[in-house]
């Protein structure tokens, strides 16, 4: 199945690379439908497993290696979590927020099952580490990030986290994947669900929300207000070899086919893992992946937290990014 | 996957989440591991009453670890319970299900665990 046959015509359309076709395909295979849905849902659907589902598949292992460094304000959001709470990071990817705050218990889900199984491994880790750390009596505090952390595979649209179970949600970097508005406000009333809702006298929980903006005008990839928003976005899986000759004009140029966090120093210093933009010179061997992206511009996530029936508590820009803290319910000051 | 996240979690078909009989979801066929982790007393007095605990007994039991009383122990009888604290432990942050299915009481629907990892994508007849 070529896998521009069931784009949505509004969406934005490329040849993708043959190996997201093949993944497109066994997920349809294994569907044991997709092809002759009809319905704009279906189509959405079977257009984010190539442009967003099936790229983070393929390229888990990479992507994770340039992602582990959280972004400070979605830290110090964690951390301002009482002891106890329990949090949720829906599109956890290599679960890099799970360890933030050691006193509260946090379960990542994430759609792709390679992101899950590199975030499980990193939890791991993380335990021996602090296992380590309190062995040898440095680790002041007992349990650590591993102990109150757990992931699973779950669809953003289908969360299996029962309702008003979270003290708070974060979701970072990934609404932004959804193909149409009411999908998008949908994903938002999702997290909403999670949460207490709020009750005279009382506040509830708290949701994060952090997409990507239209406004980046003090960026390199050039996209600001007025622009296109719906854009697909490449990923070049370069090979180890190429990224060391290449590294320096990486660093110089900054790389186009990147998520949020490029821009605050969210890259490794190992040549093994750094993705490029088409300037830098991706070879007709490289695989390049196109991922979906809505920009989000000035308001918008506002109002799709308003038309998800949310409260917004506060919002604002960060880096290429608009975020919005969300409340199920009414706020108190 | 850990008891204490079981705790949290329903069906994912969402004609099963206004049913009382999607939660708490049933092990089956659960191999279970024990990782060990060092016990943080006041995480666990914490966390008491973000948990369900009618699901909680009902999950215990049918992994086979002994009855838990009918109530929810209050914060302070926890505090000074050495061997209640030591057990919760256990159960909640220590027990695991490594492999194994979890089966929604409503729909039926019978999610996969393998390697500790639980997988609640739908298939496309469910969403
Ligand atoms: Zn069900």
């Amino acid at each position: 199945m070529a896998a521009s046959s069931t784009t949505p015509s509004a969406l934005p359309s490329t040849s993708a690379a043959d190996a997201v076709a093949r993944l497109t395909a066994k997920a349809d295979e294994e569907a044991g439908a997709g092809a002759a849905s009809v319905t704009a849902e279906a189509e959405a659907e079977a257009y984010e497993r190539t442009h967003v589902h099936g790229v983070y598949e393929a390229i888990a292992p990479h992507f994770s290696a340039t992602r582990y460094k959280p972004w400070p304000a979605v830290a110090s959001f964690l951390r301002a979590q009482p002891r106890g709470a329990i949090g949720l990071d829906v599109g956890c990817g290599n679960g890099k927020y799970l360890g933030v705050n050691p006193d509260v218990f946090m379960v990542g889900s994430d759609r792709s099952p390679s992101l899950i199984a590199l975030a499980r491994s990193r939890c791991k880790q993380l335990q021996f580490q602090q296992g380590l750390a309190a062995g040898a009596g440095t680790g002041g505090d007992v349990g650590g990030a591993a102990v109150g952390t757990d992931v699973l595979v779950a669809d953003g649209l289908s969360l299996p986290f029962r309702e008003r179970a979270a003290d708070f949600v974060i979701c970072v970097a990934v609404i932004h994947h959804m193909s149409t508005r009411a999908r998008r406000q949908d994903a938002i009333r999702q997290l909403l669900r999670c949460v207490q809702p709020g009750e005279a006298g009382r506040n509830g929980g708290r949701v994060l929300v952090y997409v990507w903006a239209l406004e980046q005008a003090t960026s390199r990839r050039g996209w600001d207000k007025g622009g296109e928003q719906d854009l697909l976005v490449p990923w070049v899986l370069k090979s180890q070899q190429k990224q060391r000759r290449e590294q320096k004009g990486i660093r110089d140029h900054g790389a186009v086919g990147d998520t949020p966090g490029s821009k605050s120093g969210d890259r490794p210093p190992s040549p093994a893992a750094t993705s490029a933009e088409p300037g830098a010179g991706p070879s007709q061997t490289d695989p390049v992946f196109q991922r979906y992206y809505h920009l989000y511009r000035e308001g918008e996530l506002e109002e799709d937290v308003l038309a998800a029936g949310g409260v917004v508590v506060s919002s604002g820009y960060e880096k290429d990014n608009w975020w919005v803290v969300a409340a199920n319910g009414p706020v108190h000051p | 996957m850990k008891v204490l996240t079981l705790n949290f979690l329903t069906c994912a078909v969402k004609t099963c989440k206004s049913s009382a009989n999607s939660f708490p979801l049933h092990p089956k066929d659960a191999e279970l591991v024990s990782d060990d982790v060092e016990l943080n007393p006041q995480l666990l007095v914490n966390l008491l009453p973000r948990i369900d605990w009618n699901a909680l007994r009902i999950t215990s039991t049918e992994l086979g670890f002994p009855q838990l009383p009918e109530q929810p122990p209050t914060a302070e009888e926890l505090q000074s319970d050495e061997k209640m604290l030591k057990d919760l432990h256990t159960l909640l942050m220590e027990t695991q299900i490594n492999e194994g299915k979890l089966v929604c009481g409503n729909c039926g629907h019978e999610y996969a665990v393998r390697e500790g990892i639980a997988n609640f994508l739908l298939p496309s007849h469910l969403v």
